[in-house]
Formats: C-alpha cells, sequence, structure tokens
C-alpha cells in the first residue's frame, strides 16, 4: 500500500476520534440515578412502578380533575393515610428535596419539566 | 347494432334525467329538514325562556360607601390578595399585574349616566374591582386553548398550563380584569429586589408569557373559606360574598334589600359582582 506509514496512523486517529464520546461516556449509563425516598413516609399514593413511569399522568389528572370537573382535593393511600392532590403542596410534603428526588432521574433521562417554572419548591431546599 | 344504440341512447337519457334531479331531489328534503328543525329550536326556546338556575353561582357585592367610610381598607384588600397569591410587582404601570385594584368611579362605570350631577362626589370614591366572574364570560369564548373556562360554581378560572399567552380573553373582557406577563415574575428588578416580596410556599406563581387573573380564591373557596378579600373586609361588611342561586344567601338577602349596579350590563356579560354606590 501506497504511503501506509501515514494512512494507518491517520485512520486509528479519525476513528478513536469519532467514536471519542462513546469512550469518553463509557460505563455512566449503568449507573442507574438513587433518588432519595423520604424517611418518614413509606407509601406513595401509588405503587412504585406506577408512580415510577407515570406520575406526570397522575399530576395532569389531578389537575384537570381539581380545577375543570370540580374533583376532591384530597385523597386517601390504600393505607388510609389522607394525602393533598397537589404538587406544590402534596408531593413535595413527602418528597421536599427536589434536587435529590425529581432531579436525580430527570437529570439522567435528560427531561426538563417546566413544573417549577411556576410551582414553588419546598424553601429549605432550594 | 340498431337495437345495441337504441339501448345506448334510452339509459343516456335516463341518466340525463336523473343527474339533473337527483340534486333538487336532495336540496328539497334538506329544506324540508331544516324548516322542521327551526320549528323544533323555536319550540324549545318557547319552553325554557329563562332557565331556572341550578347549582351554585358565587357572587359579590360590594359597599362603596363602607370603603369610603374606612380609608386604606380597599388598599389593604389588594394587598392582602396579591400577597397570597404570588402577584408580582413590576412597579411601572404598563407591565402591571392586577387581579383586584382601587380605580376612580369614571373608570369603573365609563357608561354610567346616572350620576351626570354629582361627578366630583363620585371621583373620590375608592372603588375596589375584581373580575366580574360574568355568567357569560366574553374571555372563555375568545380562549382558542380553553385555558380560562367557567367552572360549575359560576368562577371563571384559568388553567396556566394552558395559557399560551395568545392575549385574546384580554381583548376580550370589558373590565380590564386580566394581566399579562410581560416580564419574568420570579425576576428581579434593577435594584436586586425580586417582583414578589415574599413568595407564599402553598401557591403557584406564573411564568412569563401567560395571562392571569383573579380566581375568586377557588384554593380557598374548597376548603370551605370566604375569598381573602372578603375576609379582610369582613368586620365593616364592605364585601359581601355568596351564592346568588341561594334565595336564603346573605349577598341574595343585600341584592333584594339594597339598589346596586353592576359594571357595563349593556355588555351583557351577566356580572357577578354588584356595587353599592
Amino acid at each position: 500500500m501506497y504511503g501506509k506509514g501515514r494512512i494507518i496512523p491517520a485512520l486509528i486517529i479519525f476513528l478513536g476520534l469519532m467514536t471519542s464520546p462513546i469512550w469518553f461516556k463509557s460505563g455512566d449509563a449503568s449507573k442507574m440515578p438513587k433518588p432519595e425516598k423520604p424517611k418518614d413516609y413509606t407509601e406513595c399514593v401509588a405503587p412504585t412502578a406506577y408512580m415510577r413511569t407515570s406520575h406526570m399522568v397522575l399530576l395532569n389528572q389531578w389537575r384537570d380533575d381539581i380545577l375543570r370537573q370540580d374533583g376532591a382535593r384530597t385523597g386517601k393511600t390504600p393505607n388510609g393515610t389522607e394525602y393533598v392532590r397537589s404538587l406544590q403542596n402534596g408531593c413535595m410534603k413527602c418528597h421536599s428535596d427536589k434536587k435529590k428526588f425529581c432531579d436525580t432521574c430527570h437529570n439522567y433521562t435528560s427531561v426538563k419539566p417546566y413544573c417549577w417554572d411556576c410551582h414553588l419548591q419546598p424553601k429549605e431546599a432550594m | 347494432m340498431d337495437s345495441k344504440r337504441r339501448d345506448f341512447l334510452k339509459i343516456a337519457g335516463l341518466t340525463a334525467i336523473a343527474g339533473i334531479a337527483a340534486p333538487s331531489a336532495f336540496n328539497s328534503l334538506l329544506k324540508g329538514e331544516a324548516v322542521a328543525s327551526e320549528h323544533g329550536e323555536a319550540a324549545a326556546a318557547g319552553a325554557h325562556g329563562a332557565a331556572a338556575p341550578t347549582g351554585k353561582r358565587w357572587g359579590m357585592v360590594i359597599d362603596v360607601k363602607k370603603f369610603a367610610e374606612n380609608p386604606g381598607l380597599a388598599e389593604k384588600c389588594v394587598s392582602t390578595c396579591h400577597a397570597i397569591h404570588n402577584v408580582p410587582d413590576f412597579g411601572n404601570k404598563k407591565d402591571e399585574i392586577k387581579w383586584i385594584w382601587v380605580d376612580s368611579f369614571k373608570h369603573v362605570f365609563p357608561d354610567d349616566s346616572s350620576h351626570y350631577k354629582q361627578p366630583e362626589a363620585l371621583d373620590s370614591l375608592p372603588i375596589l374591582t375584581l373580575c366580574n366572574h360574568c355568567d357569560n364570560p366574553p374571555c372563555v369564548r375568545a380562549c382558542p386553548t380553553q385555558a380560562t373556562f367557567k367552572t360549575k360554581d359560576g368562577v371563571i378560572a384559568m388553567d396556566y398550563h394552558r395559557c399560551i399567552g395568545c392575549r385574546f380573553c384580554m381583548a376580550a373582557c370589558p373590565y380590564g380584569a386580566r394581566s399579562f406577563n410581560w416580564r419574568d415574575p420570579r425576576g428581579k428588578n434593577a435594584n436586586g429586589q425580586p417582583f414578589i416580596k415574599a413568595e407564599n410556599p402553598k401557591f403557584p406563581t406564573r411564568m412569563r408569557g401567560v395571562v392571569e387573573k383573579c380566581n375568586f380564591c377557588v384554593e380557598r373557596l374548597a376548603i370551605g373559606q370566604i375569598p381573602a378579600c372578603v375576609e379582610v373586609a369582613a368586620q365593616t361588611k364592605a364585601l359581601v360574598f355568596g351564592d346568588l342561586n341561594d334565595p336564603a344567601s346573605e349577598v341574595s338577602q343585600v341584592l333584594k334589600t339594597t339598589f346596586t349596579i353592576q359594571r357595563k350590563p349593556s355588555a351583557g356579560t351577566h356580572p357577578s359582582l354588584f356595587y353599592i354606590i
């Protein structure tokens, strides 16, 4: 091959550069986020699996039900604990640290919900 | 061959007749239907006339005399409302956000012709005004996203998630009861002071680019409290709040015994706010 002394190293450098994002971030994907769960409360308003996948659906349902259908502002967990159906006054009562709970997964999945443009997060966590 | 041409001409003729006749026959059928439905509508309209009110309809009587007797009370109502609802103060009229405010008689009642001879006395009155929570709200009709709507209790509420900031509702409202967030309400002014002086952690703020307005304190009504402005004015009874559809409610009693006026009744919006001047 003509000029292989330059072509082969150049190819190797080129491939290395092209795949650098993969090397740079390798192993990160397997580091699952660990949102900090509240210590004083053991049960949520719905099963963990549902909350993990569909908490945003639940929040929208609460909103539409309360605002438009005159729905109840409070609900009861399966164990009978009363809770407020509200992000700001309900969810954040137990999950009081947005950074350690919401943000861990949202950052991992690169989701940027606009909740906090309007809703206020608990003061002590800000 | 001859017989075939004969058949062809017959079929062609029939098709032509059918083609001309069918649409007109169809049209006359449709017209018949239209006439029938017109009759139906007229009958229905005649039958119900003014529909009997059902359910709650929150309303308020504003006694301007009592506000004149208690200077500062109207301003206190405004500041309390704006504090609990995280209403920002941008410090200039152009960007002003107001849920409830004090204005002069001639601004609140621009089409009132019954007080022509005494404008000076009226102009000094502090007239508290807020969203009229109309029974026939033009803002709700104007909203293209149904971000603003009438609840079953007659409150004109907003879902700020859905507001796209088109401001059609502001153009539609005859009372100027809606304000647009030209700036970020969470921001700070040139001196580093936040526009919302003390955030109420129980209530959200708004974001830049949405319209906001008085919500008749739905969040308080839902837990059995009266609106914040009414609570502030409770001792003087300057504001009377209640269910307009309940003949026994305090607000109904006041309306039965007192002469009240409304803002721009000619607009046909049927406000739920009444003024004692």
